[in-house]
């Protein structure tokens, strides 16, 4: 049966298609491929979760060798329900890449663009399948390396300088990754993660195990870009090519995010975690910082890119701070927002792609006056940036509610004002933009630009309206994500 | 617990510390990159030394032979080299194309030009 192999196919597609697309070389072949790769994936990964969220946690054992001897890939609601984020962004972009790269890749190196899209598909996807320690770093580097270069192709020579930092950051981070692993298999003598978290119980409280969490954390969190550690952030989005920035946007840092919950929930399980020393307390404290901080930054910018990459570096403080409160609450809430805010954020990124084609620049002297040259995208861009703020009727309200009540529940009743605090500097930042649209004259040297084109323009208003449409009908998304939360909790894969 | 016997963690961390030292400090941006691989060359060695048992052996079924080394960690590193060396490259290929976008291969003179860029509306394409 082919539906037995659907957890290495998730991978195995995208990754065949790499090379496919650059044997075709041809820019609308290597699409025609890249398209058709990323719509059975997305299909590989939908009916994953399905089968995840009716039979629980399934075990493929890589080329028929048995774990904890051969790779085991192991995919539950959690990975799945993150599987399906990346596999419809993927699945949203690729449309959309075809007007969209159109400018600002060269049109001879447009087969590649595909192809490094593919690869850094199947690595994310790799994390999220993957039932081995090791195995997951060397997918963490195949979709880091692709992203290093697709940051690159961006028109501007800064792309390159930004490239070139998160290389440095994003290899340390996984460097760092690797020390940790290395120390839990000098512990444990395995690197199979059920195997791991079994074992790791035997071995009780030891040096060796604190040490392999400590990097563990601070690598996977690099690469999270979890504040004070987002620095290669805010230029990488802004420099890349659009679609880039849209899907690194919504997927790359969410799926390190899985990483770290897994890590903490599921292998060194939440006593470890949280209860025998300070993790929660210090988690809290740079969640904070992350959620002020940036979104105070993001206040001053002058381009629309870097505003919504500094806005992003705020957002993933929420996630965190659910992940900080140790409880099913807190995270089904963090991953209600991860799904909430990869919508919103990718969605904006997209819209901000289309103006970006018509108006040469995200700039916001280039923005002036959207609201009348492209109303369509300007009002997008308002009802994206209402979801950052959390207003009701946006997906981004439900999931601070969410977080908002599980502060509640661990008693934290100030929380409640921080995360009021914070919206309230999304506000400043999203109203910064609706100034420029809508209260600014257009530059006089700019002709009316009209509105994207509709293979843009679709994709990026159906991210958005799905903002709209989660924020009111929040029934599927927070019953998957509570789910999500007590299978990261509870761990009842483990053992089976 | 003497400095002979955890000889090889002693050479990891002063490896790690040196690498990370060269990437922080340095300007040059192919300097940080050799920086970037004493870093990542450290961790080959965590994985690789405790591998070996004094007197081990290939782990071959036989009589003669009762002491196996872990084999498990080489191949690890082999896998983590490529990956070394595939970032080392990729890292080597930006450069070359930050040296013809901007001239110069110095952190900070590229950090002032990026800086005047910035202040000046029309920043210039890197290929036109």
């Amino acid at each position: 049966m082919l539906t037995q192999h659907f957890p290495a196919l998730l991978v195995v597609v995208p990754l065949m298609a790499a090379p496919l697309i650059v044997f075709a070389r041809r820019s609308l072949a290597s699409w025609l491929i890249a398209l058709l790769a990323t719509a059975v994936t997305f299909g590989i990964a939908a009916s994953l979760l399905a089968q995840t969220l009716s039979d629980g946690t399934i075990s493929y054992a890589m080329g028929s060798w048995e774990a904890p001897l051969g790779i085991e890939y192991r995919i539950d609601a959690a990975g799945a329900f993150v599987a399906v984020i990346v596999a419809a962004m993927g699945l949203i972009v690729m449309p959309y890449s075809r007007v969209g790269i159109a400018t600002e890749v060269r049109s001879e190196e447009h087969y590649l663009y595909y192809a490094l899209m593919m690869l850094c598909l199947a690595g994310l996807l790799g994390i999220l399948v993957t039932g081995d320690a090791f195995n997951l770093f060397v997918f963490l580097e195949v979709s880091s390396l692709a992203t290093y270069v697709l940051i690159a192709m961006g028109r501007d020579r800064r792309a390159l300088v930004a490239a070139y930092q998160y290389l440095l950051m994003g290899t340390i981070g996984a460097t760092l990754y690797v020390i940790g692993v290395g120390l839990l298999y000098l512990e444990t003598g395995t690197l199979n993660l059920a195997d791991m978290t079994t074992r790791l119980v035997e071995v009780g409280d030891s040096r060796g195990v604190l040490a392999a969490l400590a990097f563990i954390t601070v690598g996977i969190s690099l690469k999270i870009a979890l504040f004070p550690l987002h620095l290669w952030l805010p230029n990488a989005y802004a420099y890349a090519p659009s679609p880039v920035s849209a899907f690194l946007a919504a997927t790359a840092t969410k799926v390190s995010i899985y990483v770290l919950m897994r890590y903490f929930f599921t292998i060194f399980g939440s006593t470890e975690v949280f209860d025998a020393r300070a993790t929660g307390t210090i988690l809290l404290g740079l969640s904070l910082a992350a959620m002020f901080v940036p979104a105070v930054v993001a206040i001053f910018q002058h381009d629309m890119k870097r505003l919504l990459a500094y806005s992003s570096v705020s957002q993933i403080g929420y996630i965190t701070l659910g992940i900080s409160l140790d409880s099913v609450e807190g995270l089904m809430a963090s991953a209600m927002h991860l799904f909430n805010h990869a919508l919103t954020k990718g969605g904006l990124f997209l819209v901000l792609g289309g103006v970006v084609l018509r108006c040469g620049g995200a700039g916001f002297d280039r923005l002036a006056g959207l609201g009348q040259t492209m109303p369509v995208a300007a009002f997008a861009m308002v009802v994206g940036g209402l979801s950052l703020i959390g207003v009701p009727g946006t997906a981004g309200f439900i999931s601070k509610w969410y977080l908002v009540s599980a502060a509640m529940h661990e008693g934290q009743w100030w929380l409640v004002g921080a995360v009021l605090a914070s919206s309230l500097l999304a506000v400043i930042y999203v109203w910064r933009f609706v100034e420029v649209a809508y209260f600014r004259a257009p530059p006089a040297d700019h002709p009316a630009p009209g509105e994207a084109p509709l293979s843009m323009l679709l994709p990026a208003l159906a991210m958005i309206a799905g903002c709209v449409y989660f924020g009111i009908d929040a029934t599927w998304s927070s019953e998957v994500a509570m789910r999500v939360a007590e299978v990261l909790m509870y761990n009842p894969g483990v053992g089976q | 617990m003497t400095l002979a016997s955890h000889f090889s963690y002693w050479v990891t961390v002063l490896l790690l510390m040196v690498g990370l030292f060269i990437v922080m400090t340095r300007e040059n941006l192919v300097k940080k990159l050799i920086g970037l691989g004493i870093f990542q060359t450290a961790v080959y060695l965590l994985y690789v030394a405790p591998g070996k048992l004094v007197g081990g052996v290939a782990p071959i079924i036989g009589g003669e032979f009762a002491v196996y080394s872990n084999p498990l960690p080489h191949v690890l590193i082999l896998t983590a080299i490529v990956v070394g060396v595939a970032t080392l490259a990729l890292g080597l290929a930006l450069v070359v194309r930050i040296k013809e976008a901007y001239g110069t291969i110095d952190e900070d003179e590229i950090l002032l030009m990026d800086a005047r860029d910035d202040t000046s509306p029309e920043s210039e394409a890197k290929d036109g």
